[in-house]
């Protein structure tokens, strides 16, 4: 039955139902069983956000610390992987990915090509993303397009309670290696999830809202600054379908083509920044595949291309939000105008 | 490093084993130098001829289902953990029928039902997937051990000395074995490691570490059997550096100017591990050299064959291009 | 103060969960004269969309709530008064009500599913209503769950108490079927009489949900008052096995969509949250291997392996249909026996007791009247 928990929540209980299921699920990261070896109690922390928080006291030999050694422990997990382990390793904040990059695109996400297709590699990286928390421009970067760019690589960016724990249970029992990205400014949004184990498939987008004059393709915490500016726009009569891939790799291209196909309309909003983006990938997609349909050319909502920048007066600038997004929509509806006229 | 280690402590069987491996792994490696003279084979091999004493001494004490992970110079060990010779030769070829399909090559030879992790393109890639074969083998409660061989050059990898750290503050099942052969591509081991020696570095681990004659069959045997039996047992991982040469080149090619004139014709008189390990077993009267012959016209069959065969074999078709990328997508 | 009779038109609540609705389109112009029970609006719910009826004969005089307005439940939609009374009189009364009108707290408390263990399965069921009279047992169908009695559930426990319950493998029930044969399906609703110290209760069954109600009756005549089969299987051999083997296979939002729409006459009463809440549902771990395991039971080879004897119901039988059932034939209301009463809606589809749900409530609640009289 459902009840509402948060999106840090829905994760966590993802994490523990699949512990409890499969005992080859094992979870590590800095701070992960809440600061080995300190004296103070156990399970202090449950990784900095604490999204492991109460693991360990469940499953005290797979919910491990590790070093400030990214490079080790996430070549771990893929080697455990390889070896008959379900890995869930935290890479704390994917800014990081810096000093562990081989260990993903290399090691893990190659094992299965280069060893002819006799490898397994099921392990899941976690890692937090996004700005909003004025954490500047090492802690609030959006590289989910880093990791789709990579073959051997699925990439999964929930942006709902809901979602977070049927893709990470998904992506626990999947056998290829998934980057999970999280959303540090959804973790206290709630809503409705089941207490039971579900799986959203990968690779499987969910029309969020349905609507004929604009496709807005939205990632992550993106999805509900589509929301918000969807419902601004249908007080001026504009109907939009905001379609959420959920994955950006897979990425359900047929969800996306049939909702332009539709509306003749894109705009694709991407909090990261702009080029060889998600949003550049997404409206080159529709330009090559529906230019039939299209009505206007697709727009593209991102972070611009800096760093993000710690000042909350500038901060609050970088990410996309939905006067941006409406304004983006009303764009592709004038220019159509003028097309007709 | 005087001769310490002695041949009795080894069964007949186990002895004639040794050398045929080592005698493989020559043979093969010999064998594609000239090869690769020809332009038949694509791309580019890292040789491990001179250097078999090693993988042979360290995963003689592996089982099937324990676990190594090797380097970009890794034919050895693929053929010590008991990977299929004719399929590693026509790999390095290129070929559909390889042990990798030809979608790896010389570089990345892998055999994961055999416990081999794959030999691997990036130095210093391989010592933080023992630490996971480790912890998997922890976790799962078996005593499987897990093995990662590293060159001098990966030594100085922060992969490396990341792992070793790792290794034991999870107090894991591993060991880390370092085939010093003094250059790293063309940097001599004088300039690139500094200080002391790279066993002493596990000091700074908390974990054992020795250094032994990689030439010396019989040493890496008695060190890595120690090792291995202390990572069984639970007590931890341990780090295990072997002097050694390599005959070749950094790669076929490598017209190694960097080098003294005549190091390798003199190191191949003086050291060579194959030919240490015949005097041994013969002067102490365990195996009649005959026997020996007999592996060596045996080997010289097996890796004619296999280079006869890998010539032969069949290309990978162009469907194969975009398979084995995913389990499912 | 009025003397006059003014009757508003509410957004009803139909489920638990229900705080508002849209309006999608209003069936009757202004002036229609109006009997009780008349369509006058159509509302979008959560499950599908519904037509709200008429509460009392008169004029509709005022649609306050325009199309596409979304209304919280209680709130005005319209305005039904006899033709004499004037229109400052309906001004007046409006203007009252959008003064006065205080919306329900969004987390207003109601009966709540709970959860019961039966055979050592956990079952989810839900309450509605407390009186003496003898209650009413609500079984749902393939995939089905409670939720498919939303528009029932609460209308029909004004009268008396209505439990609805999830079968072994719906709803919020435990997922192992075991067999996922009808007695066993049976042995679970007869021991949820048990566990809620029900001696003898009305059983409506929807489609499969029929089968078992019937099948409890020709195994325990004493426990059954009277038995309601709407849609219901085991009347016949045929089944739209497309039907069943779509909803099995369908795990995308436009295929479920699609499945769904067969339920209905109209196909676009199926809302998003429906097809959200199936989907929902069929991702649980166990779903899958749960439903395979009933159609493989009940359904083998596109037929329904239980044609019963409706004979051999002692208790009195009423039999709904919708003629445009496209999953359950309306012609096997034919099959059931003569003693039964039977009735067939008119432009409603399989799930007919969603579709016309005011009819099929007016007829249950008669029936279960005459059967108790």
């Amino acid at each position: 039955m459902a009840r509402r928990i948060t999106f840090m929540q829905a994760i966590n209980e993802a994490l523990a139902q699949e512990m409890e299921r499969d005992e080859t699920v094992v979870v590590f990261g800095e701070d992960n069983a809440g600061g080995a070896g300190a004296p103070g109690e156990d399970d202090a922390w449950g990784g900095v956000m604490g999204v492991t928080k109460g693991l360990y006291g469940k499953y005290p030999g797979r919910v491990l610390d590790t070093p400030i050694s990214e490079s080790a422990f996430v070549g771990a997990a893929a080697g455990a992987a390889a070896s008959g382990l379900r890995p869930v390793a935290e890479l704390m904040f994917v800014d990081f990915f810096g000093v562990c990059m081989d260990q993903i695109y290399n090691q893990a996400a190659k094992f299965r090509y280069m060893f002819g297709g006799k490898a397994v590699t099921p392990m899941v990286i976690r890692t937090m993303f996004g700005a909003g928390i004025r954490a500047a421009a090492q802690h609030s970067q959006s590289l989910y397009p880093i990791f789709t760019h990579i073959p051997g690589l699925k990439v999964v960016v929930p942006s709902n309670p809901y979602d977070a724990k049927g893709l990470m249970i998904a992506s626990i029992r999947d056998d290829d290696p998934v980057i999970f990205f999280e959303n540090k400014v959804l973790y206290s949004v709630e809503g409705d999830v089941p207490e039971e184990s579900y799986e959203i498939p990968l690779g499987e987008a969910e029309y969020v809202r349905e609507g004929d004059d604009v496709t807005i393709v939205a990632i992550g915490r993106m999805v509900s600054m589509a929301e918000q500016a969807a419902d601004a726009l249908e007080d001026e009569g504009v109907e939009c379908e905001i379609v959420d891939p959920r994955t950006t790799s897979p990425l359900d291209e047929e969800a996306i083509y049939e909702s332009v196909e539709n509306t003749g309309r894109l705009v694709v909003v991407d909090e990261s920044n702009p080029r060889c983006s998600l949003a550049s990938d997404i409206a080159a997609l529709v330009a090559q595949n529906c230019f039939d349909h299209l009505k206007a050319a697709p727009r593209m909502v991102t972070a611009p291309h800096t760093p993000p920048p710690f000042s909350p007066a500038l901060e609050d600038l970088y990410v996309p939000d939905p006067e941006r997004v409406a304004a983006a929509v009303r764009e592709t509806l004038g220019t159509s105008d003028r097309a007709r006229a | 490093m005087t001769e310490v280690a002695s041949p009795q402590e080894l069964s007949k069987e186990d002895l004639l084993d040794a050398y045929r491996t080592m005698r493989t792994i020559r043979e093969f490696e010999e064998r594609l130098h000239t090869e690769f003279a020809t332009g038949e084979i694509p791309g580019f091999v890292h040789l491990y001829a001179g250097e078999e004493a090693i993988a042979t001494g360290v995963i003689s004490h592996l089982g099937a289902d324990d676990y190594v992970a090797s380097t970009h110079r890794g034919h050895g060990h693929a053929i010590a953990k008991g990977c299929d010779v004719k399929g590693m030769m026509k790999e390095i070829y290129g070929k559909a029928e390889g042990l990798c399909h030809g979608k790896g090559g010389s570089m990345h030879i892998a055999d994961l039902d055999k416990g081999m992790l794959g030999a691997n393109g990036i130095v210093g890639g391989g010592p933080p997937l023992v630490c996971g074969a480790g912890l998997s083998a922890k976790v799962r409660g078996t005593n499987q051990v897990a093995v990662s061989f590293t060159g001098d050059g990966g030594s100085n990898q922060g992969t490396t000395l990341e792992s070793m750290n790792l290794a034991s503050v999870w107090n894991l099942p591993v060991v880390f074995v370092i085939e010093n052969n003094g250059y790293a591509e063309a940097t001599s081991t004088n300039f690139s490691v500094k200080g002391i020696d790279i066993a002493k570095r596990a000091d700074g681990f908390g974990i054992p570490g020795v250094t032994v004659d990689g030439h010396d069959f019989f040493a890496v045997h008695e060190a890595a059997g120690e090792a291995i039996r202390r990572a069984r047992e639970g007590g931890g991982p341990s780090l295990i550096e072997c002097k050694v040469n390599r005959y070749f080149g950094h790669f076929e090619g490598d017209a190694q100017t960097y080098r003294a004139e005549n190091e390798v014709e003199n190191l191949r008189c003086e050291k060579d591990c194959l030919d240490n390990f015949r005097r041994r077993v013969a002067s102490a009267g365990l195996i009649d050299e005959g026997e020996l012959d007999r592996i060596d016209e045996e080997v010289k069959q097996l890796i004619n064959e296999a280079v006869e065969e890998a010539k032969a074999a069949p290309d990978p078709k162009a469907d194969d291009l975009l398979t084995d990328v995913y389990v499912s997508y | 103060m009025s003397t006059v009779q003014i009757t508003r038109l509410s957004m009803p609540k139909w489920g638990l969960s229900m705080t508002e609705g849209t309006v999608v389109q209003w069936l009757v112009e202004e002036g229609t004269i109006l009997e009780q029970g008349d369509e006058v609006i159509e509302v979008e719910s959560e499950k599908i969309n519904n037509a709200v009826e008429s509460p009392a004969p008169g004029v509709l005089r005022r649609q306050v709530a325009k199309e596409g307005d979304v209304v919280p439940v209680g709130g005005l939609l319209g305005v039904i008064a006899d033709a004499e009374v004037p229109d400052s009189e309906i001004d007046a009364f409006v203007e009252e009500f959008e003064a006065t009108f205080v919306p329900e707290e969004e987390e207003a408390a109601g009966p709540e599913p709970e959860k019961v263990e039966i055979g050592g399965k956990s079952i989810q069921y839900l309450k509605m209503g407390e009186s003496d009279a003898t209650p009413l047992v609500l079984i749902h169908g393939f995939g089905g769950d409670i939720n498919i009695w939303v528009f029932n559930q609460e209308t029909l426990s004004t009268e008396r108490p209505v439990y609805a319950l999830d079968l072994p493998g719906h709803g919020g029930s435990v997922k192992d079927v075991g067999s996922g044969d009808l007695d066993s399906f049976a042995g679970i609703v007869a021991g949820f009489l048990d566990a809620m110290g029900i001696e003898k209760a009305h059983l409506a069954g929807h489609s499969m949900g029929g089968a078992v109600a019937a099948a409890i009756a020709i195994q325990h005549p004493e426990r059954v008052a009277s038995v309601t089969l709407i849609a219901s299987a085991g009347l016949g051999e045929e089944i739209n096995s497309d039907y069943i083997e779509g909803f099995i296979a369908a795990n995308r939002r436009r295929e479920m969509k699609r499945v769904l729409g067969t339920l209905f006459a109209n196909p676009d009463l199926v809302t998003r949250q429906l097809v959200n809440d199936v989907l929902a549902y069929k991702r649980l771990d166990g779903v899958d291997e749960a439903l395979r395991a009933v159609a493989d039971s009940l359904f083998p080879d596109g037929k329904q392996a239980n044609v019963l004897d409706i004979s051999r119901i002692q208790a009195p039988v009423l039999v709904i249909w919708g003629d445009k059932d496209e999953v359950v034939p309306a012609s096997h209301a034919q099959n059931a026996s003569s003693g039964a009463k039977v009735e067939t809606i008119e432009n409603a589809g399989h799930s007919v007791q969603m579709e016309a749900a005011g009819k099929v409530n007016r007829l249950i609640s008669g029936f279960l009247d005459e059967a108790e009289s």
